[in-house]
């Protein structure tokens, strides 16, 4: 008896050791699976630009954008910024304008019926059709690229922030009421906390689509920027050039993705 | 003096009549809550049991008659604090740890004109009064129902209320943590000297908890009954076995019945 006893314990702490082993192993082939993957299909299109002899004008193979990216480090910095800048700025604009507004309704259905048809409605217009008017009213410079990336990121998180506003337990409210809290209190102590997940699920789309939209404003007038290196490199028939700008383009989106998403986890600490 | 005024009744009720649009939630109802009293309040679904604790915490403004909270008006007894409401759902703030939910009350409120009357004991001292000592900085997420809901208990203590409405505040618990919530509340109830009104729609729940048993009718939502439930204190659990709680469950369940 006592020595089935001892077999099992030892059973047991072997049984955790090998699950423990197993969970790492899943998580090494959740990460190398996808690197294996996209190393193979890098690979299969370098071999075939040189089996094919495709001239590097139309798809230059991917060694060659790695090395376009060394040489020309210095260019692609120089046009990193303005669009960094423009992003950034339109990012917070945007975001601010829509939490503001997503108070503004959430405490005046007068306001909310009133003006969310028009948000709705300026939302369905494509921002490449808006882009070229606001560059008509902003001038070629920074402003009108910043408001076009303020833009992109408004509707989501206007339509988000007045959700997660919204979404307070009705009893929640009927507590605070009895406890005479103020709208003001309500709001700052109970609503803007409860619709912080709310607002993180907007700024994650947000920080991605705020480079689109600078990129957008750039396409439509300026020699400086992401977007305006995209269109000169594709007239020049750099494509090595052209690619390796548009993988600056989506690594400044991912950093801003990677910010808000460490954001959201120092933020909202209350979630599992 | 009218009676409405005499300090040892906690809530008076005369002829109050609460209408939703079309739907008359109660009718003519009046009632004296007696203090230091503990009532609960039973019915069928839709007879305006949460009507009747909502009009009397000021949440809802009755269509007709009379509220008085301590012979003052419910707002007034609002700012004062006599009052402390307890729900079916806890309503703790996710974000907040349980001694930060059990502070809450002392945060709002005075810009509104609240006088606070703080409780003898602090947050933490209460705290420990319902079991949760040790638990102060746990958020709601790593609390169990029960615990939960004792967060709620000790917030509603916080600004040491002299009645307490608590509505289905155990409904939503299994049937081994409600019986210990029941023996934890009849023991806070005699140690704190607070009148309790409770909702809940458990005939057990309802007879071992109460002096009183107050009996709605439903549609529209009035007084059927107010049936005194003579069982001793301190109350345990075994008194659920005995002929006597027995009789006072059959009989409700009969007058529910009949409603």
């Amino acid at each position: 008896m006592a020595t089935r006893i001892t077999s099992t314990l030892i059973d047991d702490t072997a049984l955790k050791t090998l699950h423990r082993r197993e969970i790492r192993q899943q998580r090494l082939r959740v990460i190398l699976t996808p690197v294996l993957a996209v190393a193979g299909l890098l690979l299969i299109w370098e071999l075939c630009v040189y089996g094919f002899s495709i001239p590097s004008y139309i798809a230059p193979a991917p060694s060659a954008v790695a090395a376009t990216i060394v040489d020309q480090f210095p260019l692609l910095l120089a046009n990193f910024w303005p669009t960094f800048y423009e992003s950034v700025l339109g990012f917070i604009l945007g975001n601010l304008a829509a939490i503001v507004i997503a108070i503004i309704f959430v405490h005046s259905k007068f306001s909310q019926e009133a003006f969310f048809p028009l948000a709705v409605f300026i939302n369905t217009i494509p921002i490449l059709a808006i882009a070229p008017i606001l560059v008509l009213i902003f001038g070629a410079g920074y402003t009108a690229k910043i408001v076009i990336a303020a833009l992109i990121c408004f509707f989501p998180t206007l339509v988000n922030m007045v959700r997660g506003l919204q979404a307070v337990n009705p009893q929640t409210i009927e507590l605070a009421r009895v406890l005479s809290a103020s709208t003001w209190e309500i709001l700052w102590k109970i609503r803007l906390p409860y619709s912080l997940p709310f607002l993180f699920a907007a700024l994650k789309i947000a920080s991605t689509t705020c480079v689109i939209g600078a990129i957008v404003g750039e396409w439509v007038g300026a020699d400086v920027g992401l977007g305006a290196l995209i269109i000169d490199s594709t007239f020049n028939f750099r494509a090595a050039l052209l690619y390796a700008t548009i993988f600056v383009s989506s690594g400044l989106s991912v950093f801003l993705f990677a910010t808000v998403s460490i954001a959201q986890k120092i933020v909202i600490h209350w979630e599992d | 003096m009218p009676a409405s005024d005499s300090p040892a009744l906690a809530a008076c009720l005369d002829h109050v009549g609460v209408r939703f649009g079309a739907v008359t939630a109660l009718a003519n109802l009046t009632l004296d809550i007696q203090a230091g009293g503990f009532y609960t309040i039973i019915g069928l679904s839709g007879c305006g049991k949460s009507t009747l604790l909502r009009v009397v915490s000021d949440l809802i403004e009755p269509g007709d008659g009379q509220v008085s909270i301590f012979g003052n008006p419910p707002p007034s007894a609002r700012l004062a604090r006599e009052f402390a409401f307890v729900f079916q759902d806890a309503t703790l703030l996710p974000w907040r740890t349980a001694l930060e939910n059990v502070e809450l009350p002392l945060q709002v409120g005075q810009k509104a004109g609240v006088s606070l009357n703080k409780s003898d004991l602090s947050p933490r001292a209460l705290l420990e009064m319902v079991g949760l000592a040790g638990r102060e900085d746990a958020l709601p997420h790593e609390l169990s129902g029960g615990m939960r809901q004792r967060v709620a208990i000790a917030r509603a203590l916080v600004c040491q209320p002299k009645l307490l409405l608590m509505d289905e505040p155990f409904g939503a618990l299994d049937e081994m943590t409600r019986d210990h919530l029941n023996i934890q509340l009849l023991r806070l109830w005699q140690e704190t000297g607070v009148t309790i009104l409770f909702v809940t729609h458990s005939i057990p729940e309802a007879v071992f908890l109460a002096q009183k048993v107050i009996l709605l009718k439903s549609n529209p939502g009035r007084l059927k009954e107010i049936v005194d439930i003579d069982l001793p204190h301190p109350r345990e659990i075994k008194l659920r076995d005995t002929t006597k709680f027995n009789h006072y469950t059959s009989y409700l369940r009969t007058a529910l019945e009949s409603c």
